[in-house]
C-alpha cells in the first residue's frame, strides 16, 4: 500500500521528527474511564488514508500490552482506543502510564504520527442527528401521502377520497410536528425579534395549507394540500441538512488538524519534585522544565538552560533564534535542542497565545457583516410571496366574496411560489462544490467563505511557509563530497535543529545507529566522538573551527553548516529555503484570473525582494508585524478590496481573520489554521487558483438556480393566482423545480473524473486544465 | 374498496418499519464513519494474521 508507506518522502520524514506521539500524561489527562477499570482515549491520526490503514491499526494496537482495542474513525481520521487492565487495580495510574508510553512508541513505529483532539468538542452533532430524523420523518410521511394523492389525482371520489384525505391527514399531523419544529422554532425567533426570514412563509404556508386542507376534508371537498405541504418540508429539510453536511465534514476535519499546544507541563517544585500539570493550573511564577522538541505552554523567561528556539509562529522566520537566562518565550514556540527551565510569567488564559485569539476575535467580527447570497434573496423573496399571497386572498374575496375560494388560492400561491427551490439552490451547489474542492485537498468551513472566495480581487500571499516551504534545503549536495555529506547526515541525525534535520534526511545508511559520543551545544552545534577518537564537529563556522571561521560565517546569513575533523576544515554545506511546488504556476493563473498578488512578510527586504523578482510578482511588503499585516489587509478591504489572504503561522492568523476570505496550507499552525477559511492539504500552491475557480464557478451556478427559481415562478405564480393550481399541479411544479435546480447544480460535478486522472497522472499536481475549463464552461 | 382496508394498513407498517429501521442504525452509530465503512468492506474480517 503505497499510500500509507509514510517515511518514503523525506517530507514526511521531517514532519514526522517534528510532531512526536503525544506523552502519556497528555494522553491520560484526555482520556475518559469506561466501566469496569477500562479507560479510552481519542487520538487523531492523520495519517490514515485508505483499508490498509484500518486494518494495520486496529491489528497492531492491540498488541501492545494493557490495550484492549482500537477503533479506527476513517471519516474523521480518528483512532478510539481502549485499555486497561482489570487485574493490577493496585496500581492503575502507573499501569496507565505504562501502557500510553508503549501505544505512543507504536503509533510512532508504525509511521503514524499522532496528536490529541483539540478539547471543547466531543461525540456526534446533535443538530445534524436531528435534522436527519427530521428528514426521516418527512421522507416517510411524504411518501405515504403522495401515495393516497396518486389515487385521489387519479379518480377516486366521494366516500373513498375523504377516506384518503382523512389518512393523509393523520399522516400529515404527526409529521409536520415532528419535522417542522425545525423552521417553526427559526420562524417564530425571527418573528420574535422582529424581523422575518425564509422560515416565515415556510411555516406559515405549511401550516395554512394544513389547515385549509383540514377544513376541506371536514367539509368533504375536493382539493386537499395534505402531500403538498409535506413534500414541501421533506425538500427544505434536504436542503437544510446538506448545508449542514457541508460545513459540519470541513469543519471538523479542519479541527482533526490542529496540532495542540500542549495539554500542560512538567513543574517543578520548590522541593525540587516533578509534577505533570494541566494547563490550566499553571500559575505565575511556577517554574517548568522544557524538554527539547516541547512548546512552550505559557509565557515564561528562561531561569536556567540555553537552546535554539523556533520563534515562526510569533516572526514566521523559521531560522531558530538563540535564547538564554534571562531570554523571553512566548507561549506557542517550539523548543529545539537545549533543556531549559522556565518561570512562568502569564498564566494560559493571558499568554501570548490567548492574545493572539483574542485579536483574531475582534478581527472576526468585523467579517460577520457579510451577508449569504441565500440571506440577501430570501429577505427579497419572503416578503413578496407574504404580498402576493395576500393580494390574490385580497382579490378572490373582492371578485367572488368567497372566503374559503380566495383562502385556497391564497395558500396555493403561497405552496406554489415554494422556496424549496430556493432552499436546494445555495446548499446543493456548495456541497458539490465542496465535495470538488476536497478530492483536490481543498477543506472549506462554510458556504459563506466560497461566497466571499468567489468575489476575491486580491491576494496577499506571507512569505515563510505559504510561497516557500519554510523548511531549508540542501542547495549544494552535488558540490560537496558525498563522504563528507554522509558523515554530516549521520551527525546530524541527533540534533533537533532545522539545519540538522535537512542534513539528516541525505543520510542514505538508515538504521545504522552511529556510535558516535555526541553532544550538542544550543547555538553553536553538534560534536561527535568516534569510536577512534576522531572529534567531528557540525555547526557554526566559530564552533568547527575551534574559533577560527576562516571568513566563513560572514559569507551568508546562518544558512550554512560547517563540518571539520579534529577542528580542521572539512566541507560547508549550503541551505535555502525553496520555493512551494506550484508556487510559480499559481501566481501566473491568479494573474490570468485577473487577480493581483502581492507578498507581505516579516521577513527582511532582500529574501523577499529576491523572491517576488523570481515569481514575477511587482508588489511586496517587507518586515510586516502581525499588527501591520491586519492593518495593510483593512487598507485593502477599506479600498474598496475583497482580500485573499494567504498565510500560515500564528503571526499571520490575526491578518487571515481580518481578509474578505483567507487560506492556509495544512503545515500551517494550528491557530492560522482555525482562523483560515480554506484549508489546502496538498504540498501545491495550486490550490488557491483552483479553489477560485471553482468558487466562481459555484457562484455562477448558485445564481442560475436563483434564476431558474424565479423563472419557474414567472410561470407558475399567474397560474395559482388564477386560481387554477390544483394539488395535482401544484405537487408537480413544485417538485420538478426542485430537480431541475439540483439537476444544474450537478454540472459543477462533471469535470471530476477528469481531474482525478489528471492528478493520479501526475502525481498531484493540481489539475492546470480542469478548472479552465470550468470557467470556461460557466462563462 | 375492501382490499384498501388491508393494504393501506400494510402500506403504513412496511414504511413505518423502514423509518424504524433508520433510525435505529442511525442510533446505532452505523453513518459515523461512512469512508471507512467502504473500506471495511474490502477487509477479509477474520482477525487473524495469515499463515505464511
Amino acid at each position: 500500500m503505497s499510500c500509507c508507506a509514510a517515511g518514503t518522502e523525506s517530507a514526511a520524514e521531517l514532519e514526522a521528527l517534528k510532531s512526536e506521539a503525544p506523552s502519556a500524561e497528555e494522553m491520560w489527562l484526555s482520556s475518559r474511564p469506561l466501566s469496569d477499570g477500562m479507560r479510552q482515549v481519542d487520538l487523531i491520526v492523520p495519517g490514515v488514508h485508505c483499508g490498509a490503514c484500518i486494518a494495520l491499526l486496529e491489528r497492531e494496537l492491540p498488541k501492545t500490552a494493557g490495550v484492549d482495542h482500537a477503533r479506527v474513525n476513517l471519516s474523521t481520521r480518528r483512532v478510539s482506543v481502549v485499555f486497561g487492565d482489570t487485574s493490577s487495580t493496585k496500581t492503575a495510574g502507573d499501569h496507565a502510564e505504562a501502557v500510553l508510553t508503549a501505544l505512543g512508541e507504536k503509533l510512532k513505529a508504525l509511521g503514524y504520527p499522532a496528536h490529541l483532539p483539540g478539547g471543547g468538542e466531543e461525540g456526534v452533532d446533535p443538530a445534524f442527528r436531528e435534522l436527519l430524523k427530521a428528514l426521516a420523518v418527512a421522507g416517510f410521511a411524504s411518501m405515504n401521502v403522495m401515495l393516497l394523492s396518486v389515487s385521489v389525482w387519479s379518480g377516486a371520489d366521494d366516500a373513498t377520497r375523504d377516506l384518503f384525505h382523512w389518512i393523509s391527514a393523520l399522516i400529515a399531523a404527526p409529521a409536520l410536528a415532528y419535522s417542522g419544529r425545525i423552521f417553526f422554532r427559526s420562524a417564530w425567533d425571527a418573528l420574535s425579534h422582529g424581523h422575518a426570514n425564509m422560515d416565515v412563509p415556510i411555516s406559515l404556508g405549511v401550516i395554512l395549507a394544513y389547515a385549509m386542507s383540514l377544513y376541506e376534508t371536514i367539509t368533504h371537498g375536493e382539493h386537499a394540500y395534505f402531500d403538498a405541504s409535506v413534500t414541501l418540508l421533506f425538500f427544505l429539510l434536504a436542503g437544510r441538512t446538506l448545508d449542514h453536511m457541508m460545513r459540519e465534514k470541513a469543519r471538523s476535519a479542519v479541527r482533526n488538524l490542529v496540532r495542540l499546544s500542549p495539554r500542560g507541563a512538567m513543574v517543578i517544585r520548590d522541593d525540587g519534585s516533578r509534577e505533570y500539570l494541566a494547563l490550566d493550573e499553571i500559575e505565575p511564577g511556577m517554574r517548568l522544565a522544557i524538554a527539547p522538541g516541547d512548546r512552550i505552554p505559557v509565557d515564561g523567561r528562561v531561569v536556567s538552560g540555553r537552546s535554539d528556539m523556533d520563534f515562526a509562529v510569533v516572526n514566521g522566520e523559521s531560522a531558530p533564534l538563540l535564547v538564554e537566562a534571562g531570554s523571553l518565550t512566548p507561549a506557542g514556540t517550539l523548543n529545539l535542542t537545549g533543556s531549559l527551565v522556565l518561570e512562568a510569567t502569564k498564566s494560559a488564559r493571558n499568554s501570548f497565545l490567548a492574545e493572539m485569539v483574542s485579536m483574531m476575535e475582534a478581527a472576526e467580527s468585523g467579517r460577520a457583516g457579510y451577508r449569504r447570497i441565500a440571506d440577501r434573496a430570501s429577505s427579497i423573496y419572503a416578503p413578496a410571496v407574504h404580498l402576493l399571497a395576500l393580494g390574490t386572498f385580497i382579490g378572490w374575496m373582492l371578485v367572488s366574496g368567497d372566503w374559503r375560494m380566495a383562502m385556497m388560492t391564497a395558500v396555493a400561491v403561497l405552496i406554489i411560489t415554494c422556496p424549496c427551490a430556493l432552499g436546494l439552490a445555495v446548499p446543493v451547489v456548495q456541497v458539490v462544490a465542496a465535495g470538488r474542492l476536497f478530492e483536490n485537498g481543498i477543506m472549506v468551513k462554510d458556504g459563506s467563505a466560497m461566497e466571499r472566495l468567489a468575489q476575491t480581487d486580491h491576494v496577499v500571499f506571507d512569505k515563510t511557509g505559504t510561497l516557500t516551504r519554510g523548511r531549508p534545503q540542501l542547495i549544494n549536495s552535488a558540490s560537496v563530497s558525498p563522504d563528507h555529506l554522509a558523515m554530516a547526515a549521520r551527525i546530524a541525525r541527533a540534533s533537533r535543529h532545522p539545519l540538522s534535520q535537512a542534513l539528516a534526511v541525505h543520510d542514505l545508511a538508515g538504521d545504522a545507529v552511529p556510535d558516535f559520543d555526541i553532544t550538542e551545544t544550543p547555538g553553536d552545534g553538534v560534536e561527535a566522538i568516534s569510536p577512534e577518537g576522531d572529534v567531528y564537529r557540525l555547526g557554526r563556522a566559530v564552533f568547527a573551527l575551534d574559533g577560527h571561521d576562516q571568513g566563513i560565517d560572514g559569507a551568508a546569513d546562518g544558512s550554512q553548516v560547517v563540518l571539520s575533523k579534529n577542528g580542521v576544515f572539512m566541507d560547508v554545506f549550503l541551505f535555502s529555503d525553496q520555493l512551494r511546488r506550484g508556487a510559480v504556476q499559481a501566481v501566473a493563473r491568479l494573474s490570468a484570473l485577473g487577480i493581483d498578488a502581492e507578498i507581505l512578510s516579516g521577513d527582511r527586504e532582500a529574501p523577499v525582494k529576491a523572491l517576488a523578482s523570481e515569481l514575477g510578482m511587482k508588489n511586496y511588503v517587507a518586515g510586516v508585524r502581525p499588527r501591520g499585516k491586519v492593518d495593510r489587509v483593512k487598507a485593502l478591504a477599506a479600498a474598496g478590496g475583497k482580500p485573499l489572504m494567504v498565510g500560515d503561522g500564528l503571526n499571520d492568523a490575526p491578518a487571515l481573520s481580518a481578509a474578505h476570505v483567507s487560506m492556509a496550507p495544512a503545515s500551517a499552525a494550528d491557530v492560522g489554521r482555525m482562523a483560515a477559511d480554506f484549508v489546502f492539504l496538498h504540498d501545491s500552491l495550486e490550490a488557491v487558483p483552483l479553489a477560485i475557480s471553482v468558487s466562481r464557478k459555484a457562484g455562477s451556478l448558485i445564481r442560475q438556480n436563483f434564476a431558474l427559481a424565479v423563472l419557474y415562478n414567472c410561470v407558475a405564480v399567474p397560474v395559482a393566482v388564477m386560481g387554477y393550481a390544483t394539488p395535482l399541479i401544484a405537487a408537480l411544479a413544485m417538485s420538478s423545480s426542485s430537480v431541475i435546480v439540483v439537476l444544474n447544480s450537478l454540472r459543477l460535478r462533471r469535470k471530476t473524473a477528469v481531474e482525478n486522472f489528471a492528478r493520479s497522472a501526475s502525481d498531484q499536481r493540481a489539475p492546470v486544465g480542469v478548472s479552465d475549463a470550468g470557467l470556461g464552461a460557466s462563462a | 374498496m375492501s382490499n384498501l382496508i388491508f393494504l393501506i394498513p400494510i402500506a403504513l407498517f412496511l414504511g413505518a418499519l423502514g423509518l424504524a429501521a433508520f433510525l435505529w442504525t442511525m442510533k446505532s452509530g452505523q453513518y459515523d464513519d461512512l469512508e471507512g465503512a467502504a473500506w471495511r468492506i474490502l477487509d477479509e474480517g477474520d482477525d487473524k494474521p495469515k499463515p505464511d
